[in-house]
């Protein structure tokens, strides 16, 4: 015999995937555009704030002393002298120009004569710069640290890391748990929330608008059979679009950070499969969530009216990712909806998996899901629900 | 009495007025009573019509007896199930059609046979030999594989009628079964309802048609306002009258005279 609850599993399935267009929208097409456009921003990103590698900038000085000439001309700065200082700087504001330096006219004799336990001011050099433009403040930036290296060099006491080796001890691995346990699960929230909007709505109000519930209730299908069978075939569907969102972000991050490799090399199967008892259990949630609104909905537009609210709470839970360095230590936290999916997800990327804070998440998931296929078979039998006009 | 397959008793079923409705029905009362305290009975093999004009409340009694809705009171044994306490066994029972029951656009006469064979658990062996004789019986096979959505309004009709038999049911009912039919549909429809009843099937249907009565049902019960104002076989209700002369009657006698 068969089970009604397959069924309807099938039936659901067979409805998305049979639509090719659709389905293809809903599955891949959000991973694509992630992707591009993460690529592009951090290529973006990148190559705003630098400058060619072969970059030359234009630099004026006023007075520009031998000292300083000979050592501009090792580090590759051209220095022309400046026919006015305003004139110079009406250029720079017109971006024609990099970089003015003014030097007072004695300069090596004031450096030289100074003395710095005296109090007196000491001589002092002015850059005028653009920081609106990149090549402007690339100059400035080569600039003073030519200044920093002349003076550090005419009283050399000690220096702080000379050498040029890596100084920053924290492995890459730490880098990508520190980025990805802040923005992955506020993110995840998103995709699998909107891999549910994609489809709850449809599949429940829809029906119900367009009137072929009503040819389902009068078969002998048990309402509960009903209820589960619609919440796993939607999960699936939501599932697969939150997949295809998330591989999309994983493989523009390296882009994105500007970091070398695979992002995702510091994590050990435990941790995917951690991860993967959150994510299923938080989106059987939202579904039974999103469906027992739907439900009550009569059309499909007013149950993503109704539904809008929810999605703003997911995303707000999502941001507290950001904050707090690090998941929830109290257990309490796990037993919130929402807010115990996005601390657990931190946990996991974080590199900090704890068991019992993640079962009591996932869990704690099942009992709201149980919960809601509860209220969606009430609604299933219920004709006001049903029904209303 | 064994043949006794249908035994409805005291049905009542109210209606809430929202205030937009109230607005619609140009009525200050909150309840509308639509169905009050219905009984008849039919029997196994036989058509059975309920006359009524619009809003008398056929419709509301038929999805009683599918289950759709609850009364307020009374019960209905349907082949002995109870429609109050035993909807599930009901639903295995019956057949139902009615103009609010939609097929999904998006699937084909085909897929949507299977679905609910499955719904109604027909084994594969059974399945088989009734999907092709309805299919050919109704000119369906053609249509197949074509969705639903694409399928004119009779074609879609058919294929309404021959889902709701998938589990060939001993009760058949059908809310205004050839509303919206051209002639030579209807035909098809009135045909094939005769055909059943000569299966040994019993059949109530809906509408307000009074040639359809005449031809077609052993018995009816009419309906105005929610309440059996007659029922009998078509001979005893109509008295040697036509049946639209013996209704006109009836009605004056029920609404009074300025109706
Ligand atoms: N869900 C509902 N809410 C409020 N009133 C309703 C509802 N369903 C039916 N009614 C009212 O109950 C009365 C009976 O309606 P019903 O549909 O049963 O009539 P009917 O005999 O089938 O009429 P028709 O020939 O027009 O189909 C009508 O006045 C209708 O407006
Ligand atoms: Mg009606």
């Amino acid at each position: 015999m068969k089970n009604g609850m397959l069924t309807i599993f099938r039936k659901e399935l067979a409805r998305f995937f049979g639509d090719k267009r659709t389905a293809l929208a809903a599955i891949l097409l959000p991973g694509v555009l992630i992707f591009a456009v993460y690529t592009f921003m951090g290529s973006a990103l990148s190559s705003q704030f630098s400058v060619d590698e072969d970059f030359v900038p234009t630099v004026q000085a006023a007075a520009l002393p031998d000292s300083l000439s000979t050592l501009a001309g090792q580090a590759g700065l051209e220095i022309q002298p400046a026919a006015g200082v305003d004139q110079a700087k009406a250029l720079i504001e017109g971006q024609e120009l990099d970089l003015l330096a003014v030097f007072p006219a004695d300069f090596d004799d004031q450096v030289a004569a100074y003395d710095a336990s005296s109090g007196a001011p000491a001589p002092a050099v002015e850059l005028y710069y653009n920081s609106a433009s990149v090549d402007s403040s690339a100059a400035y930036e080569m600039m003073s640290a030519l200044l920093d290296s002349y003076e550090s060099s005419l009283s050399n006491k000690f220096d702080v890391n000379p050498g040029s080796q890596a100084y920053d001890l924290a492995t890459d691995a730490d880098t990508a748990g520190t980025f990805l346990s802040s923005m992955m699960p506020m993110l995840l929230m998103i995709f699998l929330f909107s891999g549910c909007m994609a489809t709850a709505p449809e599949s429940i109000a829809g029906e119900k608008e367009r009137g072929t519930i009503a040819t389902l209730l009068i078969t002998p299908l048990k309402r509960s059979d009903l209820a589960l069978g619609k919440i796993f075939a939607l999960s699936i569907i939501a599932l697969l679009s939150g997949l295809s969102s998330t591989i999309g972000t994983l493989l523009s991050m390296p882009a994105l950070m500007q970091m070398e490799g695979n992002v995702g090399a510091a994590y050990t199967p435990v941790h995917y499969l951690a991860l993967c008892l959150v994510i299923l259990s938080t989106v059987l949630f939202l579904v039974a969530c999103i469906s027992l609104i739907s439900a009550f909905a009569k059309t499909i537009k007013e149950a993503q009216t109704y539904v809008t609210p929810l999605m703003i709470l997911a995303m707000v839970v999502g941001v507290t990712a950001m904050f707090g360095g690090g998941a929830s230590a109290s257990l309490w936290a796990y037993f919130i909806p929402f807010y115990s999916s996005v601390q657990a997800m931190v946990g996991v990327f974080a590199l900090e998996l704890n068991w019992t804070h993640l079962l009591i998440t996932v869990a704690s998931n099942l009992v709201y899901t149980a919960m809601g296929v509860w209220g969606l078979t009430r609604m299933f039998n219920s004709e006001k629900v049903m029904f209303q006009r | 009495m064994s043949d006794l397959i249908l035994d409805v008793q005291g049905l009542r079923k109210t209606f809430r007025l929202s205030a937009k409705q109230q607005k619609i029905e140009k009525t200050k009362q909150k309840v509308k009573v639509a169905v009050d305290g219905l009984s008849f009975t039919a029997r196994r093999g036989e058509i059975f019509g309920l006359l009524g004009p619009n809003g008398a409340g056929k419709t509301t009694t038929l999805r009683m007896l599918a289950t759709l809705i609850k009364p307020d009171a009374g019960d209905a044994l349907v082949d002995g199930a109870s429609i109050v306490s035993q909807p599930e066994r009901v639903r295995s029972r019956i057949g139902f059609l009615t103009s609010e029951l939609k097929l999904e656009d998006f699937f084909t006469p085909n897929y949507l046979y299977d679905f609910f064979s499955d719904l109604h658990q027909v084994p594969d062996e059974v399945r088989k030999p009734r999907k092709q004789a309805l299919f050919s019986r109704f000119g369906i096979d053609q249509f197949a594989e074509v969705k639903v959505a694409d399928l004119s309004t009779g074609m879609k009709q058919k294929v309404s009628l021959v889902i709701s038999i998938v589990h060939d049911p001993d009760i058949i009912i059908f809310d205004e079964p050839t509303n919206g039919l051209d002639v030579i549909t209807a035909k098809v429809v009135t045909d094939f309802l005769q055909e059943l009843r000569g299966q040994g099937k019993t059949v109530l249907v809906s509408t307000h048609i009074f040639s359809l009565v005449e031809k077609l049902c052993d018995r009816v019960g009419v309906i105005i306002d929610g309440s059996m104002a007659l029922c009998g076989t078509l001979d005893e209700v109509c008295q040697g009258k036509s049946l639209e002369d013996r209704f006109f009657a009836l009605y004056v006698e029920r609404m009074g005279k300025d109706a």
